[in-house]
């Protein structure tokens, strides 16, 4: 198991440099930092002077990949590869167009992040999990029937309608909850239902019918009908039968969201007005702060390499014919 | 002397060439047997003709936005060159004049005759009212009798709805002869009704009125949503063409050539997966920025610039989605591998490419239809998603998520605004719906497990 998980995170590293490659090319040789020093300082009236002060201020002034005037092994390492991309292995991001400390800044903002993502994972997974089990116990019949149709009208919702539609609801119509913002600790509570909720209602469409067709192509085994004949009740067979041994399907989609969670929701959070790390990209995006785009690029792949990693270990504790050699 | 220049923008080119490659298609499979089964399946269905009906509308809306000209200006006295506009007009636009030319001052509600709000109003004898202004162009043909709107209403929609009425009864004839019978011309022909009636309707009502109200700047919004269609259609296909060839290629030479090459086209899409999917858009998108303004010679007309941004966030989008595909055809192709026919044609001495070519693409051919046609939705949904964040079409193109981002605030206002995003929602949920249905129904007549299992 360890020597699995050890050769596993082996092959993850090229993965990792493969996406810092991408990354340093997006940023720095797609557009040379001239280019986007003139992008922020406005196209038309800038100076050499204040773009070389502008690359000085964020380190983009050094040579790409080889320094020739410096000495030593500084050749290699004072450059922007080294600095700007290679640094980003071992958790130094830099700092933020505004100064601040792009690690700082995350750990910082976690907390409000996964405050909405944990709970609309759980209850979602929850609700769409046992409403698709509800429609394969009624599989073919009008109630299944209207249910599928249900879905497929909420998977042609936009995303933005859902948030839109129930912030205006609920908190404008109804003074249900606050419309925007963010507390600490309990009083958090009161920001939250709302945007949770939402998670939940705009994942019910597409997830449901997800489970649904699982569920449905395992009602079809033999196991199954030996379980039936056995004179086991419907709902005994659904229950340990069928959701036991969907379990391999089902992890391979949810085990390998769980890390990517702390990236929080880009929309929600920042309708919402909640600091985490959504509206942190968000805001980043808008501002144009390259450097904070692509710490968060470099997160989101790491977060996502630990996913598929977790995923595989996950399957060891539901299917004990999977050994992890 | 022309009348008018057309111009060619590349979005165009690509529409056309996908109708081209589609007909071409229709036309192959009419003439062989088992390529006709699917089709005819998706025609017995009722839900995915229905489906088929709207989209073919949307589609209608989308290509007549697809033709693109500059008119000639009004020539000055003495002159003898024509001068043409730098505005880009679309047929869509020409037929839509009076909808793009009547603009109103600011908000005003669907089929309103007044202003939504209050302005002061000099009357005759120096008198101001504090009072709701009559629209320049909406109800305008009342004059003075006010009073008789509701009336005016009725009789124009009426009048819109018979004639909806006698465009459907000239098409359903050649249809339904067209049409195999059964439910699936039913559906389709009682779809085409419902679209015409309501189309008619509309359009009556468009002359005189603003069936969908104003926007802030007092642009219709009936325009707007009709010119968003077309932005979406353009980001839901030609992401998928573009990419397209990419996954077709590198799926199928990972799956047949295995080895080193399967090893390196599994290394990139497992990298390029890795990165979580809107962060490496929003970071091209925020470079692909960089570049086009800082290459403002570029381009001629503010419309090219706008298009070749629609056709980068086109590739850019499709960058990020060849990945499943490819996946998909690899698997398909090592399957496909070991069958007989292919370890024959081996025997017999075809080359690998050859083989690749005659023997597993046609046989791969059934995914890659599938997952176009499923990832459509998707994309026209990320299109409206990703334009409210910033990073999505140019912020001159109009399409569903900048007409959400511009109305973002206006259901804060008091009273409230709702016309704006009521109508971009509903046009896109109809789109997105159909698309969803025709998607499930094309799936199950081509998948041919499902019709194993039948």
């Amino acid at each position: 198991m360890f020597a699995y998980i050890l050769r596993r995170l082996l092959y993850a590293l090229p993965i990792l440099v493969g996406v810092n490659l991408i990354t340093f090319a997006l940023f720095f040789v797609v557009n040379t930092p001239d280019d986007m020093a003139r992008m922020q300082l406005g196209i038309k009236r800038v100076t050499p002077e204040a773009i070389e002060k502008w690359k000085a201020e964020r380190g983009y002034d050094k040579p790409l990949l080889w320094n020739d005037n410096a000495e030593g092994s500084r050749k290699v390492t004072d450059t922007i590869f080294y600095n700007k991309s290679l640094r980003m292995f071992v958790g130094d991001f830099g700092s933020a167009d505004d100064g601040r400390d792009i690690a700082a800044e995350i750990g910082l903002r976690m907390g409000p992040s996964l405050a909405i993502a944990v709970p609309v994972f759980v209850l979602g997974l929850f609700v769409t999990v046992s409403f698709a089990l509800l429609l394969v116990f009624f599989r073919a019949t009008y109630l299944d029937f209207s249910g599928v149709v249900l879905c497929v009208a909420m998977m042609s919702v936009s995303s933005l309608f859902y948030i839109i539609g129930g912030q205006y609801l609920v908190s404008k119509v109804w003074h249900l909850v606050p419309i925007s913002g963010y507390a600490g600790g309990l009083d958090a509570a009161k920001f939250l239902i709302l945007p949770v909720a939402i998670g939940v209602v705009s994942g019910i469409g597409s997830g449901t019918r997800w489970y649904r067709t699982i569920f449905l192509d395992e009602i079809h085994r033999d196991y199954v009908r030996t379980a039936r004949a056995k004179g086991l009740s419907e709902l005994a067979v659904l229950f340990r039968h069928v959701l036991g041994n969907a379990m391999i399907p089902i992890l391979t989609g949810v085990v390998v969201v769980i890390p990517t969670l702390f990236m929080g929701s880009l929309l929600t959070e920042s309708f919402f007005g909640i600091p985490g790390l959504g509206s942190y990209t968000i805001d980043a995006i808008s501002a144009q702060d390259f450097a904070v785009v692509r710490a968060m690029v470099f997160i989101g792949s790491v977060l996502y390499i630990v996913g598929l990693l977790a995923t595989d270990i996950s399957y060891t504790l539901v299917d004990p014919r999977v050994r992890l050699e | 002397m022309m009348p008018f220049v057309p111009v060619l923008l590349w979005s165009d080119i690509l529409l056309w060439l996908l109708v081209a490659v589609c007909l071409a298609g229709a036309l192959m499979a009419r003439r062989s047997e088992h390529l006709r089964a699917p089709w005819r399946r998706i025609g017995g269905s009722a839900s995915g003709m229905a489906a088929m009906t709207v989209l073919a509308a949307f589609f209608l809306i989308g290509l007549l936005d697809s033709v693109h000209y500059r008119p000639r200006l009004t020539p000055q006295a003495g002159q003898t060159t024509a001068n043409y506009g730098v505005e880009v007009l679309s047929v869509l636009d020409a037929l839509a004049a009076p909808l793009k030319n009547h603009p109103e001052k600011t908000y005003s509600a669907p089929l309103a005759i007044r202003l939504f709000s209050r302005e002061a109003i000099e009357e005759a004898g120096d008198r101001v009212v504090w009072s709701y202004p009559r629209l320049v162009y909406g109800g305008a043909s009342l004059g003075a009798d006010t009073a008789g709107a509701g009336r005016d209403l009725l009789t124009t929609a009426s009048v819109g709805a018979a004639l909806g009425l006698a465009v459907w009864l000239l098409l359903a004839w050649p249809l339904s002869a067209w049409l195999p019978p059964g439910r699936g011309r039913k559906s389709a022909l009682a779809t085409l009704a419902a679209l015409l009636l309501l189309f008619g309707m509309l359009l009556a009502l468009s002359a005189h009125y603003h069936v969908f109200g104003t926007d802030k700047v007092g642009q219709d919004v009936f325009y707007l949503t009709l010119k968003s269609v077309r932005t979406g259609l353009m980001i839901g296909t030609l992401t998928t063409l573009i990419m397209l060839p990419a996954a077709v290629l590198l799926g199928i030479l990972a799956g047949y050539a295995g080895g080193w090459v399967d090893d390196l086209v599994q290394y990139l899409y497992t990298t390029l997966n890795s990165i979580p999917g809107v962060l490496l858009i929003a970071a091209a998108v925020l470079m692909m920025q960089v570049v086009i303004d800082n290459h403002p010679a570029w381009f001629a007309t503010a419309a090219e610039r706008a298009d070749a941004r629609l056709l980068a966030l086109c590739a850019i989008l499709g960058m990020t989605s060849w990945t499943g595909l490819a996946r998909l055809l690899r698997g398909e192709a090592l399957k496909l591998r070991e069958l007989e026919y292919v370890q024959a044609a081996l025997a017999f001495g075809v080359s690998r490419l050859a083989i690749m070519l005659r023997h597993i693409l046609p046989n791969v051919m059934h995914i890659v239809l599938i997952s176009v046609v499923m990832d459509f939705s998707g994309l026209v949904l990320a299109e409206a998603v990703l334009s409210y964040v910033g990073i999505g079409v140019d912020p001159s193109t109009i399409s569903f998520g900048t007409m959400i981002n511009a109305a973002r605030l206006e259901l804060a206002r008091e009273p409230v605004v709702w016309w704006s995003l009521t109508a971009a929602f509903s046009f896109m949920f109809a789109l997105v719906l159909s698309a969803n249905l025709f998607a499930d129904v094309v799936r199950d007549a081509f998948d041919p497990r499902t019709r194993m299992s039948e």
